[in-house]
């Protein structure tokens, strides 16, 4: 049941992803990049990262794309327009992509036994909650990170703060 | 009430059973909460309200029903058809999903199924929190869909409004799962079962600020009185669901009362106990399997009864918040609030320990 999950939402995930290319208008994309996140949530739950899970949704679906969806309605983004494309996109681009693709694909594959199996639903049922193991490393092992990228957020929320002010 | 686990059939029917039993007494409420407000409103404001079809106006709900259903059902012209579908769906969809982590009476296991809860998530409580997340694509959806320049404006409102009040609104949890030391629902409802009413978060839990700053932050998470400036008719004409008839504005209306039931489940099961009695051990058991399981369940549907109305007399007293007074209190005045909240309870805990 678990490969049937997983197959599912990986699918699923692909499918929104390549949806969001090949949309024209940019809230379609927006929203097809909710569904991949909300995807991504279910396969951290069947690997066992439950708390993760929630926070992707709570904090990618439900914050991040949110946000990206007001933009889009407020700079009444149009549709893409169709236009006759480049030469040279198709020259370079098409093959390019499948060379590059090739060769990633063969990097995963010889390097098979060092990368492992993911065990689907395998931690499921582990003892211990997520969350005391996560604020565990989290407030231990990984202080100084942790207050760094406080500081860092705090940062980037100065600078929008001053950027969207008036001029006085 | 056999302990045995359960064979995968058998879970399979009584999950189906339990989800249809609880989505039809959901839609049901929902209905009723809508004639209980227009009834109560009315005492309030000294006139009857709905009182001539059916006796005590008992069966206006299905006469609003039909009405609703046989309207024409209108789709704008230049509007975004498939996001003008979908928008109401979403809304009506995360406003009952929240209710399938919802322990709603004591544990009664029937071949070896808990019945009185639909799912015993660990995570339960952030499960919500992030439906809540989710819901607000409903409304911001629906005001751009429709191609119209009051509903976009009204739906940018009502979201912005939202996602400014889910903080406090989580914020204001935290304290509360410090003390049950569990997001699971169930854990954080027996954390509360000591000693009846005493032991409840709200009283002796001494999670009385987290209380009053989740109610103003689901209030206006719902977009219910004094909040409600979105959906004030006097002001953007109907906000988000200008464009919207028949059975896609009953969706958003349903939407709206299911998400004030769903607040108010939460808050009974954080601050007020869950379905445990006030009275807790005074009384010696008494009566057998059908008494113990159905009692909880009455003071539940007890404390619920009181959330609604409480809901319900705020709108017939309260004055509605400006938009700006709006932002600025759920950023400067609530937040912080929730954070003070936050250390204290945890400084208590730690000092304690």
């Amino acid at each position: 049941m678990q490969l049937a999950l997983f197959l599912i939402f990986g699918g699923l995930a692909v499918a929104a992803a390549l949806n969001l290319l090949l949309q024209r208008h940019p809230i379609n994309s927006a929203l097809s990049l909710v569904v991949v996140m909300m995807s991504l949530a279910v396969l951290y739950w069947s690997l066992g990262a439950e708390f993760l899970a929630a926070a992707q949704v709570i904090v990618y679906s439900g914050a991040i794309m949110v946000l990206f969806v007001f933009v889009i309605m407020l700079l009444n983004a149009g549709e893409e327009e169709r236009t006759t494309g480049s030469r040279a996109a198709y020259i370079v681009g098409f093959p390019g992509a499948a060379a590059i693709f090739c060769l990633l694909g063969f990097v995963f594959l010889s390097e098979r036994k060092a990368l492992g199996l993911a065990n689907l639903g395998g931690y499921l049922d582990e003892a211990g909650s997520n969350i005391s193991k996560i604020s565990t490393v989290l407030f231990t092992r990984l202080l100084l990170p942790f207050e760094v990228t406080s500081i860092l957020i705090l940062v980037a929320i100065l600078g929008a703060v001053v950027l969207a002010r008036k001029e006085q | 009430m056999s302990t045995l686990s359960p064979t995968p059939l058998q879970f399979i029917i009584i999950t189906i059973l339990k989800i249809a039993v609880v989505l039809v007494i959901t839609l049901t409420a929902v209905a009723y909460t809508v004639l209980l407000e227009r009834k109560v409103l009315g005492r309030m404001q000294n006139r009857w309200g709905p009182s001539r079809v059916g006796p005590f106006g008992l069966l206006q709900p299905l006469a609003d029903g039909i009405k609703l259903f046989l309207k024409e059902d209108l789709v704008p012209f230049a509007a975004d058809r498939p996001l003008f579908i979908v928008a109401p769906i979403i809304a009506l969809a995360c406003s009952l999903i929240s209710i399938a982590v919802v322990p709603f009476g004591s544990v009664t296991r029937v071949k070896g199924v808990d019945i009185f809860n639909i799912a015993d998530l660990n995570i339960g409580l952030l499960v919500i929190l992030g439906i809540t997340s989710i819901g607000v694509y409903g409304i911001a959806l629906s005001g751009w869909s429709s191609n119209n320049k009051f509903a976009l404006l009204g739906s940018l409102r009502a979201t912005s409004q939202m996602i400014s009040y889910e903080l406090a609104l989580g914020l204001s949890l935290v304290g509360v799962v410090l003390r049950a030391q569990s997001l699971s629902l169930r854990s954080i409802v027996n954390s509360q079962s000591a000693h009846g009413a005493l032991s409840w978060n709200i009283f002796g839990g001494f999670q009385i600020f987290a209380f009053f700053i989740y109610m103003l932050a689901a209030y206006a998470e719902t977009n219910r009185s004094p909040f409600d400036l979105p959906e004030a008719e006097s002001e953007l004409v109907a906000g988000y669901h200008t464009e919207y008839s028949s059975m896609k504005f009953a969706m958003f209306f349903m939407a709206e009362y299911a998400n004030m039931i769903t607040v108010s489940c939460v808050a009974t099961l954080l601050f007020l106990g869950g379905a445990s009695s006030p009275f807790g051990n005074l009384f010696p058991d008494f009566g057998g399997t059908i008494v113990h399981a159905a009692l909880p369940i009455f003071w539940f549907v007890l404390k619920i009864l009181f959330f609604l109305m409480l809901y319900i007399w705020i709108r017939a007293t309260v004055p509605r918040f400006r938009y700006d007074q709006l932002m600025s209190f759920g950023w400067k005045f609530l937040l912080p609030l929730a954070m003070v909240n936050i250390i204290i309870t945890s400084l208590i805990m730690a000092l304690r320990a």
